[in-house]
């Protein structure tokens, strides 16, 4: 019952991601439509065509989305001025919603009018109907329910897969599901997902229904023609306010952030200081998941974002791991700077490092300080880490090797879940971030990197330097951030919004005040 | 509407091959005259669909050359043509999304006629093959007998008025009573309308009670042209099958 206690206090917000989702799946399946049924219609025309198109769809779908999203931000193709691949929000998240819905299309509209009886085709001909009138008047109004089934298959794929572009700042429901793995919130994340999934069968239910109608209907062909251009019709307009929204203002500041509750609050940092300082209008591009804050940078889609020195130099730069901070920031600085056109600013202070973890009682029963002191206790241990400390370079392996680990048993889940199964003892060590504002939370003990592995994490902002070449004021306002912030400061920031469930905007602007940045 | 003149249809040395090879009609010289019915007979196989298909342009022929009111096929523009040509095939030839009336009313659709011409037509077609316009004409296919739809069917070939009807097996699907039944109307629509037909059909009996001249298909071959009689007298074997069904039919009939 929290739930519907949530979904009240939130309606307005809730009735917003609705909209914001129902937009992404009409207008996705709208495009896939005016794509999927012609190329359908096109396959029975050149049967040769068939298996490469179909089969091209169908490897489409067998694509992760966050993999997809990932191939689409960098890119950068126009019609007309009008951006339509490429960058991060609603756009990329529709091209990729397309891609997906378009192969039941397709290949429903190819079977419904192969297997239309040759017969019925015989008597068209012979009765002197040219092939389009053939099309029109026969072969598509007897496949339109067969057609209508794609189309239902498609919309509810597009409602499941809408949820996941909250990933890219296109939002929808899916904001909700991610920001509650991010603060560990299952009412936050059956918020989102309860309206998704009673989306999904609403519009089974409907399209279902429709094509019921249509297959039962009298004087099916005049109102399956009318049915057709209406709803090509209604497409088009949705296809082309679709476009309408997916451009971008200009002349902002846009402020982007990864998908995690510390990367927001930074963002806010950023945003609100900027706001205050400069007074530049700034556009929040937050919750940008794996990599894409970084491609979207690239990109130009956001002007900066706070970004960490050990990430840059191992996911981004694919350097091997250092351990001195000064070495490493001065890597990424040139680096960026060649490669990218980026500069990293001023740091803001605080080293968000991989914090291992145990439970409190553990540590004392164990008499447990270090790394080390654990290495030599875990053979009869799970450990439980996100699947981005099980790939990356300063990740699980070197660690194990480094600190001669061999546990029972490694259980790969979200980072955000290894928390709470850590204190649930589903799990006996955990490699957390040493900010998270969980590790007081659930009264966690961080054991010292007393081998030194990781490297170091500093948070530091990083702009494009054409937004500073056009904005200078930016740099008085990153100059001012710098150092605000203290390991300790982070965690509390962390844990003011993932476990007393305050809102970030309300807790950076507390922040910014305390700290003489506001006013 | 003006009448329009039946029109006559020759087969010069007309032969027909798949890609593969296979020759389905080979050396088929027919003349059909205008105004008669002309009936293609033979077993499955023979050659009866191809040699009809030929007349539409819904095949080219491989060998020689198929003549349409005095002109080769293959210089018709094959939709003017078609549309020139009634054509009529089992039931299923119906369009099942569209009503009776609908149906009736495809091909002067496409010929560009207003709707309320196209409406008085298809109830003057409905009345002409017997059935009540207000009763059916608002039906699908799917909600009338198998008697019915053939009826729709011929309907729907004369809708625009063409000189030439071409008939594929069009009462094959029928009950035997209905079968006669509906032979007996389209005798009489036959002579009421003195249209150029060609009959396709498996069926001696049905040969005999509509045709005024009777092909015989033989594996692709005609083996026989003439008037019904000429095939009773007919020493070919296949003819003597034929005659030897007819004749069973005949007997079995009229016993009590």
């Amino acid at each position: 019952m929290i739930l519907w206690e949530f979904l009240a206090r939130h309606s307005g917000e809730l009735a917003g991601l609705i909209f914001e989702h129902l937009l992404l799946v009409v207008v996705s399946t709208g495009i896939a439509i005016v794509i999927g049924v012609p190329l359908g219609v096109l396959l029975t025309r050149k049967p040769a065509l068939s298996k490469p198109v179909l089969g091209f769809a169908n490897i489409m779908q067998t694509v992760p989305s966050l993999a997809l999203f990932g191939f689409l931000i960098p890119l950068n193709i126009y019609v007309f001025n009008l951006k339509i691949v490429g960058g991060i929000g609603a756009r990329t998240a529709i091209v990729a919603l397309v891609l997906y819905a378009l192969l039941p299309i397709i290949r429903n509209t190819f079977i419904g009018i192969s297997n239309v009886d040759p017969a019925i085709r015989d008597a068209g001909r012979g009765m002197g109907m040219t092939d389009r009138q053939l099309l029109f008047q026969v072969e598509l109004p007897l496949a339109l329910g067969v057609i209508i089934a794609g189309i239902r298959v498609a919309t509810v794929i597009c409602v499941g897969t809408a949820t996941i572009a909250a990933a890219i700042d296109a939002g929808g429901l899916g904001r909700y599901i991610f920001r509650g793995l991010r603060a560990n919130d299952n009412v936050l994340i059956l918020a989102g997902a309860v309206p998704a999934a009673l989306i999904a069968m609403g519009a089974d239910l409907l399209l279902g229904y429709v094509e019921r109608t249509i297959q039962l209907g009298r004087r099916a062909k005049t109102r399956s023609r009318k049915l057709l251009w209406s709803g090509a019709a209604a497409a088009l307009v949705l296809v082309g306010l679709g476009f309408f929204f997916m451009q971008q203002p200009g002349g902002r500041i846009a402020v982007g952030s990864k998908d995690f509750t510390e990367q927001v609050i930074l963002g806010e940092i950023l945003a609100q200081a900027i706001e205050a300082k400069s007074g530049l209008p700034v556009e929040r591009r937050f919750d940008l998941g794996g990599n894409l804050a970084h491609e979207a940078l690239v990109a130009g889609e956001v002007d900066l974002y706070v970004e960490y020195t050990g990430t840059a130099l191992l996911a981004i730069l694919k350097g091997q791991p250092l351990t001195d901070p000064q070495e490493v920031l001065r890597r990424v600085k040139a680096d960026y700077a060649n490669r990218f056109q980026l500069e990293w600013t001023e740091p803001l202070g605080f080293n968000n490092t991989f914090a291992i973890l145990v439970r409190a009682e553990d540590a004392r029963k164990l008499n447990l300080k270090t790394v080390s002191d654990a290495a030599r206790v875990s053979a009869q241990w799970r450990a439980g880490f996100g699947q981005d400390f099980m790939s990356r370079a300063d990740g699980y392996p070197g660690f194990a090797r480094a600190y001669g680990f061999h546990f029972q048993e490694i259980r790969e889940m979200d980072l955000s879940l290894t928390y709470r199964a850590l204190a649930e003892k589903q799990v006996d060590l955990i490699a957390g971030n040493s900010t998270d504002g969980l590790i007081s939370r659930y009264g966690l003990i961080q054991l010292k990197d007393d081998k030194r592995y990781f490297p170091p994490y500093d948070a530091i902002p990083v702009v494009r330097q054409a937004a500073l070449a056009r904005h200078p004021e930016l740099r008085a306002v990153l100059q001012r951030l710098g150092g605000i912030l203290t390991v300790d400061e982070m965690r509390k920031l962390n844990f003011a919004v993932d476990g007393e469930k305050r809102h970030p905007k309300e807790v950076v602007r507390e922040f910014l005040m305390k700290n003489g940045v506001l006013r | 509407m003006t009448p329009i003149e039946p029109a006559g249809i020759e087969f010069r040395d007309v032969g027909f091959s798949l890609p593969d090879g296979r020759a389905l009609l080979k050396q088929l010289n027919l003349h059909v005259n205008p105004g008669e019915t002309l009936v293609l007979l033979g077993r499955s196989g023979s050659g009866k669909t191809t040699t009809m298909k030929l007349i539409n342009r819904l095949l080219d022929p491989t060998a020689g050359e198929v003549r349409v009111e005095g002109k080769v096929t293959i210089e018709w523009d094959p939709i003017r043509l078609r549309r020139r040509i009634g054509y009529v095939i089992q039931e299923i030839g119906l369009f099942p999304h569209l009503t009776v009336e609908e149906n009736i009313g495809v091909v002067p659709r496409l010929e560009g006629w207003d709707a309320a011409r196209i409406h008085a037509r298809a109830r003057e077609l409905l009345a002409l093959v017997g059935l009540d316009a207000d009763r059916f004409g608002g039906r699908l296919p799917r909600e009338l007998s198998g008697g019915q739809r053939q009826r729709v069917g011929v309907a729907r070939a004369l809708a625009a008025d063409p000189p030439v009807i071409l008939l594929d097996e069009p009462f094959g699907a029928l009950d035997p009573i209905t079968r006669r039944e509906i032979q007996q109307e389209f005798k009489s629509l036959q002579k009421e309308l003195g249209k150029t037909m060609v009959f396709v059909t498996h069926d001696i009996g049905e040969a005999f009670a509509l045709a005024t001249r009777i092909a015989l298909l033989k594996d692709g071959e005609m083996i026989l042209l003439g008037a019904p009689q000429a095939l009773l007298e007919s020493e070919h074997p296949e003819a003597r099958a034929f005659a030897a069904c007819f004749q069973d039919g005949q007997s079995s009939g009229s016993k009590p």
